[in-house]
């Protein structure tokens, strides 16, 4: 069982949208609907200021409200991580998984399926890191295993403060920002 | 000043700006299964505390209509669901952590024991309508069954269809991602407001005086506990976090202010509350307005709570592109 | 398993699919990858840094497009905008066919037309002009991989005049200060060594939204290192946000805050003595020139506190040479341009960083032949002279004199070629000219992938194939490394579009020219080429990047010392050259003109999810980000009654009313200043996505500050006022 996680720095990401991109096409995302997103966050007055990127997604929560809502077990962790992946074959489209999400990190498909990031596990599988972090042009993304004490990801949260998205929900989300 | 916002565009239909993925079929839906819940709770009520003749039309002829009401439910609950065809899939497995799969077993079980139940009291009910049925094979056997069984029947109808009645409000309490919905009051509110709701058809549809007495009693009574219910909610959310101070923010200032205490707290249910009370002393000419008001106050009810459900959420970003310039690329 | 085994199960599984999609009536879409992938080397041609990747296909369709690891340009990874390159190729506004401009019952318009009709056309007018006003009469414009081949053709033909839009409108100044101060231009790749370097200043260069790939990946590389990060911009830039030192300048002085860097160094002996002594001619000239400047004068200037021009210079200082001043790229700002890069460039000799670690490295390319043909004859006249004799030192066609010299009876040019450059969102205040100039001339061929406004002027309108689909020039940038990358192409040309390669040869056959382009296809070109150098197409098809050894050192040394292309052989301080043309020999600061009661000053820049105007309309970019916003302080949104999500107008002093576009109320801009990306704003009217969409920069421009040094035109003494939309 492994515990994957995304680890961005939030120190180098320039909100470039690279990620966003590069998920829409490797994944074939429908036209309109996207995996991730970028937010920017402007704090001061001018010329006081600071500004943070964050690259955005599901957060393959450890306490997945997603797939504890899913009637029909379309919403599940995959191989045992907490990778949650949605079964377009078992999903009925009822849309409670959308209600659970804090994130609003899902959508629908034209086809009527729920879909969002899947982490790239199909390229997690082949050991390759996921579409968004293997494009960042500022390699600010890092994805790997935090059970592996040795894994760049658990390295980094040893080492660097970080936060995380929303964690007042109770979600345990994985992915984190370095800050 | 902080200033946040999407730099990437994004606008999934039913859920950017805010959710949007449950419009009118599901608040039909969860109305129409609290009004079959308090339908056959009320039923079974009359039948177990042997108010047959005070109150014939509940304990005979009320059962009929949960199956029919029950009905109209499932099919806005279909007719919301993105991917019809896959409606099977919630009868492939039970998932323990999910009210909505709950939901849908409670749903197969009710249907059986709401049948046998009318079937119970149909002979006194609607007579004409037995004697239709009894030409075609098995019915009298099965009417003579379940007459026999009446009042196990009604025992077993007590905790299932209260189940499903606090299943409704369970339904959306169990979404913690949405503030607003995020309170165990949700699931006796909907209760007491389902059983209102069929006291009050049962006022209208009763022809006896006194039953429509009783049943105006009784609504007075579910009246004042949902109101109970209600201010219990808004405290809730008063004593709740950032996102659930916003979602009440909705409630007590902008639009929603008026539909909320306006419409549904004042029209829909303090207004037929002052008719009933009225109508105790003597019976006012327009009797059936009160229980009109309750059954939208009921339908309010649930759509508000939809709708505000959806709105409540832990994040706003601003979407900062024009929405329609996506739709070219259609 | 047995072999009749094997071929049964798929046949089950097929049953169940069908029996699966007509209960379900969809089945979910199968995983990215799962299917034939098939990969093909490109050079991204969505912007000018040539990055190197791979275009994946599956099962025939197009997938995506991912960087080539190989490749220091790209360090493996697109950006943005060459991450959606898909878009260009199936951008269903593509030009389909060669247009030719009729008249039909007094009303011009397009007619589409074949190739032949086209080629044939071109080639007759061109015939024409040779022997009406003489060979030499024909010019090109260009902006792209294949302007090479028509300037091959025009050579051959005898014409030789040629401008490009990244001379006067973009790198000029920053090109013509350092050739003037070290011999030689910065060059693309900006030969920055960022990465290694401890102190960066940015001087406007708003990296992070201008997103040249490997500067922002080496910029990136220093600001996790912890490189002290200064930039200086009047606006919040990404890369301000990212800064130690944000220095928000008053907008046009930035030469008075370089100055006082040069004398914060000089005069608190900060700066390089050995680099000084050995390499620079004039620094006591410098020294004088620079005693009046010191911190407190520039704060009256710049706005910028003392101590903090004099805690940035510190820095500079204290980590050279491995300290750099970036010397941007997007120059033509107010018209004193190349004295703003000339300062850039003499506060980088003061901190000794030429050809240094943490400076400017020395870009080295490969030495690759030309492929055996004719080489056209010298120019016979001296065109630069009849066009743009006032710039005597530029060492380019300026692209807005060209235009110019396409106008009147006695006009220089009769007949011009404009390759892949949008002129009028280009070039600022160019349409009338542009109006002129097309009805004057006798032939005007546009060669572009899109409608787009350019296009609207041609006579012939010539529709190339997108970079996907076509062979171009290798490429052979001078980078760290030098390397050889191929573009292939990925797939088939859609609808009639061709190779640049091919247009010009077709019409070099025309014209009976064709032995210069003695080849039937351009791989011969190639392979024979990368056959000289050891490799070969073939190869090259299965790696598309190949790095080759450095003759040079990466950086000089005591015993490989740096030697300068200038007259004296030294880094020149002080410009003889320029005090010779009567120009200033050492730069000087002219205060900028203020915008006035009620206006403001528009500032501009680049968006990260667009390259100009050429990808708005491109659906993958356009779905990231479909229109631009006016960024607009609190305060002048207030004053305007706007907010956020508003759409606004701008206004010129000469009444000239932008576009619609939507406002950004945000803290990131100052009161005095407004913001937008440049590249929308389209009125091309093809252009089904992007056309009307978001506001024009360019539009505003009234007020253009021609450098005179380099003839490029200065874009931001723009003034603009706002009109609710
Ligand atoms: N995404 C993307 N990236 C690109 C391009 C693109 O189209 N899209 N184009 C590429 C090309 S060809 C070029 S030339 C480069 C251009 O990119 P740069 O060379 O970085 O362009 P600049 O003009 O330096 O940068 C614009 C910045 O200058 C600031 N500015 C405005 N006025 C002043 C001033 O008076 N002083 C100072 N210090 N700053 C000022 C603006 O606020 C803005 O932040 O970008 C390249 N990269
Ligand atoms: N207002 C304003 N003007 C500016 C700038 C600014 O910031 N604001 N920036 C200046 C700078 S720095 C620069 S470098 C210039 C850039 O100026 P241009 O190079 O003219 O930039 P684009 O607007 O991208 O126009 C490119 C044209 O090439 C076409 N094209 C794209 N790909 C191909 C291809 O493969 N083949 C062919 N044949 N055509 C192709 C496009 O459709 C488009 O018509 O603009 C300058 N002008
Ligand atoms: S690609 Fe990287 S730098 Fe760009 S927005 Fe995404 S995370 Fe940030
Ligand atoms: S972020 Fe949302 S969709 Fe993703 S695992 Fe958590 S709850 Fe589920
Ligand atoms: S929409 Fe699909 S994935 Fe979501 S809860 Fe319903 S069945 Fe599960
Ligand atoms: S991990 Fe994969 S699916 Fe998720 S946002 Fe990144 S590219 Fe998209
Ligand atoms: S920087 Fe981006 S757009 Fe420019 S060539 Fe590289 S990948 Fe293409
Ligand atoms: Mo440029």
């Amino acid at each position: 069982m492994s515990h994957y996680a995304m680890v961005i720095d939030t120190r180098l990401c320039i909100g470039c949208g690279d990620c966003v991109v590069a998920c829409k096409s490797e994944n074939r995302t429908p036209t309109g609907l996207n995996r991730d997103w970028v937010v920017e966050q402007t704090r001061g007055r001018y010329p006081d200021l600071t500004t943070e990127f964050r690259s955005e997604r599901c957060n393959h929560c450890s306490h997945a409200t997603c797939v504890l809502c899913c009637p029909t077990g379309a919403s599940h962790h995959w191989q045992g991580s907490n990778i949650v992946l949605v079964d377009a074959d078992r999903c009925t489209g009822c849309k409670a998984c959308i209600a659970a999400c804090p994130y609003d990190a899902r959508y629908i498909t034209p086809e009527g399926y729920i879909d969002k990031c899947t982490f790239c596990h199909h390229r997690v599988a082949k050991g390759l890191d996921p579409a968004c972090v293997a494009t960042c042009p500022t390699h600010c993304m890092h994805f790997g295993d935090l059970d592996q004490a040795s894994s760049r990801v658990a390295e980094l949260l040893g080492k660097r403060d970080y936060k995380t998205l929303l964690s007042g929900t109770g979600n345990r989300p994985n992915v984190y920002y370095l800050t | 000043m902080i200033e946040e916002l999407l730099t990437t565009a994004r606008y999934h239909p039913k859920v950017d700006p805010s959710l949007g993925i449950w419009s009118w079929e599901i608040p039909v839906y969860l109305f129409f299964g609290g009004l079959t819940a308090g339908m056959m709770l009320l039923a079974a009520w009359a039948l177990l505390t042997r108010k047959e003749g005070q109150a014939p039309f509940a304990a005979h002829r009320l059962a009929l209509w949960a199956p029919i009401m029950l009905s109209i439910g499932m099919t806005t609950l279909f007719l919301d669901l993105e991917h019809k065809l896959y409606v099977w899939r919630f009868y492939t497995s039970l998932q323990p952590t999910s009210p909505m799969s709950w939901g849908a077993w409670i749903l197969v079980v009710i249907y059986p024991i709401s049948i046998l139940q009318l079937l119970s009291t149909l002979r006194q009910g609607y007579p004409k309508l037995a004697g239709y049925l009894t030409p075609l094979p098995l019915v009298p056997a099965i009417l003579d069954f379940s007459e026999r069984h009446r009042l196990s029947i009604a025992g077993w109808t007590i905790p299932f269809a209260a189940a499903l009645g606090i299943y409704t409000g369970i339904l959306l309490s169990g979404f913690s991602a949405r503030p607003f919905w995020n309170s165990a009051i949700l699931g006796p509110l909907f209760l007491v407001s389902g059983l209102s709701a069929a006291a009050a058809i049962t006022v209208l549809a009763a022809r006896d005086h006194r039953e429509r007495r009783l049943f105006g009693d009784i609504d007075i009574g579910l009246l004042s506990l949902e109101l109970l219910l209600i201010l219990l909610l808004v405290l809730g959310l008063a004593n709740g976090a950032q996102p659930q101070l916003e979602a009440l923010d909705r409630i007590l200032h902008g639009e929603y202010a008026e539909l909320f205490w306006g419409w549904l707290v004042g029209i829909g249910i303090l207004l037929p509350l002052i008719l009933e009370i009225m109508g105790r002393r003597r019976e006012i000419p327009l009797h059936f307005i009160a229980p009109l008001l309750v059954l939208a106050g009921g339908l309010l009810l649930r759509w508000l709570t939809v709708e505000l459900g959806q709105l409540s959420s832990w994040n706003d970003y601003p979407l900062p592109f024009d929405p329609t310039l996506l739709q070219k690329l259609q | 398993m047995k072999r009749r085994d094997f071929i049964k199960l798929p046949g089950l599984a097929a049953l169940g699919v069908a029996g699966g999609g007509l209960l379900s009536g969809c089945q979910s879409r199968p995983l990215p990858g799962s299917g034939e992938v098939t990969v093909t080397p490109t050079v991204c041609e969505i912007c000018f840094w040539k990055c190197a990747g791979w275009v994946h296909a599956e099962n025939g369709e197009p997938w995506k497009i991912t960087g080539n690891a190989e490749d220091l340009h790209s360090g493996g990874r697109l950006c943005t905008r060459g991450s959606g390159g898909l878009g260009a190729y199936a951008d269903r506004d593509r030009l389909r066919q060669p247009m030719l401009r009729v008249e039909e019952k007094g009303r011009q318009r397009f007619k589409p037309v074949s190739w032949e009709e086209a080629l044939s056309f071109i080639a007759e007018r061109m015939e024409q002009i040779g022997e009406r006003h003489g060979r030499d009469r024909l010019a090109l414009l260009s902006h792209g991989s294949g302007g090479g081949q028509f300037k091959r053709l025009l050579n051959a033909f005898g014409s030789h005049i040629f401008a490009q839009p990244s001379y006067a409108q973009c790198r000029g100044p920053r090109q013509v200060a350092f050739a003037l101060t070290y011999g030689e231009d910065v060059g693309s790749p900006d030969r920055t060594d960022m990465a290694n370097a401890r102190c960066i200043a940015l001087i406007g260069s708003h990296i992070g939204e201008n997103l040249h790939n490997g500067q922002v990946q080496t910029l990136s590389e220093a600001i996790a290192r912890d490189a002290t990060l200064i930039t200086v911009d009047p606006r919040f830039s990404v890369a301000a946000g990212k800064s130690r030192y944000w220095l928000p300048i008053g907008p046009g002085t930035d030469i008075a805050l370089l100055l006082a860097w040069m004398h914060v160094l000089i005069n608190e002996d900060l700066y390089d003595h050995r680099f000084v002594e050995q390499h620079t001619l004039g620094f006591e000239q410098l020294r004088e020139h620079v005693q009046s400047f010191n911190p407190e004068w520039a704060w009256l200037e710049t706005g910028l506190e003392p101590e903090r021009i004099r805690a940035t210079a510190h820095e500079l200082g204290r980590h050279a040479p491995a300290s750099l001043v970036h010397p941007g790229r997007h120059t033509t700002w107010y018209g004193d341009d190349t004295q703003r890069e000339r300062a850039i460039a003499i506060v980088n000799a003061l901190l000794g960083n030429w050809g240094q670690q943490g400076g400017f490295y020395r870009p080295e390319k490969v030495e690759l032949p030309a492929y055996p043909a004719p080489k056209p004859a010298k120019p016979a006249s001296d065109w630069k002279a009849a066009i743009q004799a006032d710039h005597p030192l530029a060492p380019k066609g300026i692209s807005h004199k060209v235009i110019e010299a396409c106008i009147g009876d006695q006009a220089q040019v009769k007949g011009l070629f404009v390759y892949a450059t949008n002129l009028p969102m280009t070039i600022p205040g160019i349409a009338d000219k542009l109006n002129r100039a097309a009805d004057d001339l006798e032939l005007m061929v546009v060669v572009d992938t899109l409608p787009m406004e350019v296009t609207g002027y041609a006579d012939v309108i010539l529709p190339e194939c997108s970079y996907l689909e076509r062979h171009d020039d290798l490429r052979n940038s001078p980078e760290r490394e030098p390397s050889l990358a191929l573009r292939q192409p990925a797939f088939e040309p859609l609808h009639q579009s061709k190779p640049a390669w091919w247009m010009a040869k077709q019409l070099a056959e025309r014209l009976g020219l064709g032995e210069y382009f003695p080849w039937q296809d351009y791989t011969e070109v190639l392979d024979w080429q990368l056959q000289q150098v050891g490799s070969s197409l073939e190869e090259m098809e299965r790696i598309g990047v190949k790095t080759f050894p450095r003759k040079t050192g990466l950086y000089f040394s005591a015993d490989d010392p740096p030697s300068f292309r200038t007259a004296s052989g030294k880094v020149e301080l002080y410009s003889q050259l320029l005090a010779d043309y009567g120009y200033d020999p050492l730069p000087r600061y002219t205060p900028p003109q203020q915008p006035g009661e009620g206006y403001y000053r528009m500032l501009y820049g680049r968006a990260p999810a667009h390259t100009f105007g050429r990808t708005t309309n491109n659906p993958v970019l356009f779905e990231l980000m479909p229109e631009n916003h006016l960024w607009l302080h609190p305060i002048t949104a207030a004053d305007h009654g706007l907010k956020s999500g508003d759409y606004a107008r701008m206004k010129n002093r000469v009444g000239v009313r932008g576009n619609p576009i939507r406002v950004r109320v945000t803290e990131r801009v100052s009161p005095r200043d407004l913001f937008l990306a440049h590249g929308f704003g389209h009125k091309a009217g093809g252009l089904r996505l992007t056309d009307g969409v978001g506001g024009d920069d360019g539009e505003m421009m009234d007020n253009i500050k021609i450098d005179p040094i380099t003839g490029s035109t200065g874009m931001r003494a723009t003034f603009v006022t706002l009109e609710k939309a």
